[in-house]
């Protein structure tokens, strides 16, 4: 057992600072261990949201010495322990309280994606035929736990606050999920150049990095989405290839 | 459908500020290693750029083409397709073969998907590192001038993959030597490793593009419906997932190059032959 220091933000809205605890840990313990120790046995009104422990639910992000993670999956042997943990909410959504953030805007972002939409029926039967290989693809993006870790590193969300211009990556993946499927239809090209902001992506690539489940955010899904953009507006040759197949 | 607006969440938390962030590790190293890296190559190849000479190597028969000036269109040493410096060249202008084509390779390296966010970062702290504070409040991305140009990528794509072909013919030539009488023999000589690392780096760099892999088959949605497509996109994705390491030691690999063949020409080193 050692004494560890945490420092922990606390507070609500707009106000709030770090405090200080200091608690036992042991072997195997993660950072939500020692949260929960500490609401335990010093900070009762200390609030965290949190679920399944086991890095599938998506609830319990935090910024664990400035790096956005899940607490569940923070083993404290991978920190340094001789410093204080600094624990504090995720940056890029409104402040509840203490280390519960509002993530709701992302599920008012989801609904601006256009949903799947199948092509008609293979068979008289109403099923489809594809190729799992082709699935597959797009069957990466369905790990997404919807921590929402990857759009509160992105500086475009987080330092610029371009909530109402730009979807972010996490959405962003849910859209490379539609539109990589090999039944869907639909075309939300335009939507993602003109209402979801895809331009404001500058490839840092932090989405990529702090993405629990690692889906290759950046490279299978934002770049391949900013290529379809290119495809539709700003290539005049695949534009005129396109129209001299069609007439076809 | 009528798409429903983006929300703005009320009070969100005030950004950071330039440089703060309560990371503890050294975060502040990689864009430093990026800038300096970066910084030294551009200013290298400036410099050997405009230099103009000591581009060509052909001691002891050897037939070495620096990369940074091939294919020389037109040119005082090696093999110009046109003859040299051309005679409507303004005077006030200096000249190098090395001008005439070096604005694609570079092209393709700057607006490159890798070399993009990597220099975002580190010349424009946009952002320094992820979750560091930013210098600046307004922010337009690449969905207006400048930055949108970087779209035209894939063009550049399109001119890397001829310059493979030409720096693979080159790295071909290296390994035929002139003997006294001028017949050529074939061998293998330190240049000529040097010019095929290169050429074999490159395409590392090259067919791992990121605009190649869409358009060679990411654009389809079913990929097995097109069996050439599907090959293609499986090499190019192997090649993708090691695009940074290819982008810097092409990048490394190919200035080296230059300064080989430009060291030998001027005599400060000798070419070993080995065969």
């Amino acid at each position: 057992m050692a004494q560890v220091t945490f420092n922990i933000w606390r507070g609500e809205g707009n106000n709030g600072s770090f405090k200080e605890y200091t608690t036992e840990v042991s072997e195997g313990m993660v950072v939500l261990d020692a949260v929960h120790e500490i609401q335990i046995e010093q900070a009762p009104d200390l609030g965290v949201r949190w679920n399944c422990k086991a890095g599938k639910c998506g609830s319990c992000s935090a910024e664990i010495n400035g790096m956005p993670k899940l607490m569940c999956m923070t083993r404290l042997s991978s920190l340094d322990l001789e410093k204080p943990v600094t624990v504090e909410p995720m940056k890029a959504f409104p402040l509840v309280k203490d280390l519960v953030t509002d993530v709701s805007w992302n599920y008012e972002a989801k609904m601006a994606i256009k949903p799947f939409k199948p092509r008609k029926p293979d068979a008289p039967d109403g099923t489809w035929r594809m190729a799992q290989e082709d699935v597959e693809r797009a069957q990466e993006f369905r790990k997404c736990i919807e921590c929402f870790l990857c759009q509160d590193v992105c500086h475009v969300l987080r330092d610029h606050h371009e909530h109402d211009k730009y979807i972010g990556p996490a959405m962003l993946v849910k859209a490379a999920a539609f539109e990589m499927h090999p039944l869907d239809v639909e075309n939300r090209i335009p939507d993602l150049k003109n209402e979801h902001g895809i331009g404001f992506c500058n490839i840092t690539k932090c989405c990529t990095k702090v993405c629990p489940e690692h889906i290759t955010i950046t490279d299978n899904a934002i770049i391949p989405l900013k290529e379809s953009v290119v495809d539709e507006f700003y290539d005049p040759l695949t534009k005129l290839f396109r129209i001299f197949k069609s007439k076809k | 459908m009528s798409q429903t607006p983006l929300p703005l969440p009320q009070h969100l938390p005030k950004p950071s500020g330039f440089g703060r962030t309560n990371r503890t590790d050294v975060w502040w190293l990689q864009p430093i290693i990026v800038f300096i890296g970066l910084s030294t190559f551009v200013v290298y190849s400036t410099w050997a750029a405009f230099q103009g000479e000591n581009y060509f190597f052909d001691g002891g028969g050897a037939s070495y083409l620096s990369p940074f000036y091939s294919p020389v269109i037109f040119g005082s040493e090696g093999h110009p397709w046109f003859g040299g410096k051309p005679e409507i060249w303004p005077a006030w202008l200096p000249f190098s073969p090395a001008l005439l084509i070096l604005w694609a390779p570079g092209g393709f390296r700057f607006t490159c998907y890798y070399y993009r966010g990597a220099y975002y970062k580190a010349f424009m702290s946009d952002p320094t590192n992820c979750s560091v504070g930013e210098p600046r409040s307004c922010y337009r991305g690449e969905n207006s001038l400048p930055l949108v140009l970087q779209n035209i990528h894939r063009y550049f794509m399109y001119i890397a993959v001829l310059f493979i072909g030409i720096l693979a013919y080159d790295a071909w030539l290296g390994m035929w030597f002139q003997d006294a009488s001028g017949v050529e023999h074939f061998g293998i000589g330190v240049g000529t490793i040097v010019l095929s690392i290169n050429v074999v780096l490159l395409g590392g760099y090259t067919f791992g593009c990121h605009a190649l892999r869409h358009i060679i088959g990411g654009r389809f949605k079913e990929l097995t419906k097109h069996k050439a497509h599907k090959k293609a996109y499986e090499c190019v994705s192997c090649l993708n997932k090691k695009h940074m390491l290819f982008a810097w030691m092409s990048l490394i690999w190919v200035g080296f190059t230059d300064l080989y063949v430009r060291l030998c020409s001027t005599g400060v080193w000798t070419d070993w032959r080995i065969f």
